[in-house]
């Protein structure tokens, strides 16, 4: 803004004004260099204990960032890739998703059991859990490394059979973060039903029990859990997570049963059709 | 430490903000996309394997 100097003088003063300017000026200059001449004088013990003192409250915090890394965001990502490949694998189901007409044939014979995926990280199945949430449908993955487990959820032990198979069809999940895909596996309650979806159709499973094991008990993975030298007859699913939920001190077992199959062209079972369908709209 | 580093950055003091500001984001996201995956493979706490995962 430009004013006639003539009108400033009038009221306060140039020459007052600019006088004040520099006089606030000087001494902010002054306090500057006070600044600048006090910190060499603070000495170098001083000087180390604040740096060390500084980065470890660096260390707290980038610590603390991992927690909230680890418990949230991990879950963030790995729901996002989770939904991602239930919606590929729906969208390339083949088969009606309504239910089969009532007093129709359900007895199929026999399950068809699926070849074993020739690649780790297969998306093979879905795995719908009603009791774990109405909207519950996570990733059949094959293999139960790294890889696998943190970002698609439930990982098939490649030692087990496949889905429907006689023997043993186990899968580990996650308890707590990258999706904690089987966090409420403790609320199974005896009678509760586990749909497994691959290819060629339908398993419905019929969860038995829990068991609370250590970490090295391998035999809950055998074809008869926990029976080394008993031939089965029964066709199992074994689902493993950690124990307690936010450790890994034990390891927490559900047993299910196979109760009955349908295949593709038969439809979804009723309690899982809305499931399916909304997963094949993707 | 960060004093120092704040008192060195260029420009007046909004700036020394902003650039504070960007260097502490880009700080998050290099941990949370890179080191923190890279940790999580010692964490002890979130394997749901049993015997070794065979």
């Amino acid at each position: 803004m430009v004013q006639s100097p003539g009108h400033l003088d009038s009221v306060v003063g140039v020459d007052e004004l600019l006088a004040g300017n520099n006089k606030a000026r000087a001494q902010r200059k002054r306090s500057d260099r006070r600044r600048r001449d006090q910190r060499p004088r603070q000495g170098f013990f001083r000087t180390l204990v604040q740096v060390v003192g500084e980065l470890l409250i660096t260390a707290g915090v980038i610590l603390l960032l991992f927690v909230v890394w680890e418990l949230w965001w991990t879950n963030i990502e790995a729901n996002t890739a989770q939904q991602n490949a239930v919606s590929q694998f729906a969208q390339e189901f083949q088969g009606p998703v309504t239910p089969p007409p009532p007093g129709g044939s359900t007895d199929f014979g026999p399950p068809k059991v699926m070849a074993v995926p020739d690649a780790p990280s297969t998306v093979f199945g879905v795995a719908y859990i009603p009791r774990f949430g109405k909207n519950y449908s996570r990733p059949l993955v094959e293999g139960v490394a790294q890889a696998q487990l943190d970002t698609l959820g439930l990982g098939r032990y490649e030692s087990s059979t496949m889905p429907g198979g006689v023997g043993n069809f186990a899968i580990a999940g996650h308890r707590q973060t990258h999706g904690a895909v089987l966090d409420a596996i403790h609320t199974l309650v005896p009678g509760d039903k586990i749909y497994i979806q691959t290819k060629d159709g339908y398993y419905t499973y019929v969860f038995r029990n829990n068991q609370v094991v250590m970490p090295n008990r391998a035999d809950v993975l055998l074809p008869v859990p926990t029976q080394p030298d008993a031939k089965p007859t029964e066709r199992f699913l074994t689902m493993t997570s950690c124990n307690p939920r936010f450790g890994a001190e034990e390891r927490i077992i559900a047993y299910s049963v196979l109760e009955s199959w349908q295949p593709a062209s038969a439809g979804p079972p009723a309690a899982i059709v809305a499931q399916v369908a909304a997963n094949q709209k993707g | 430490m960060y004093g120092w580093i704040f008192r060195n950055l260029p420009g007046p003091l909004w700036f020394r903000i902003i650039t504070s500001i960007l260097f502490i984001a880009a700080a998050v996201l290099v941990l949370m996309q890179f080191v923190f995956p890279w940790l999580s493979q010692f964490n002890p706490l979130n394997d749901s394997t049993i015997g070794g995962g065979v």
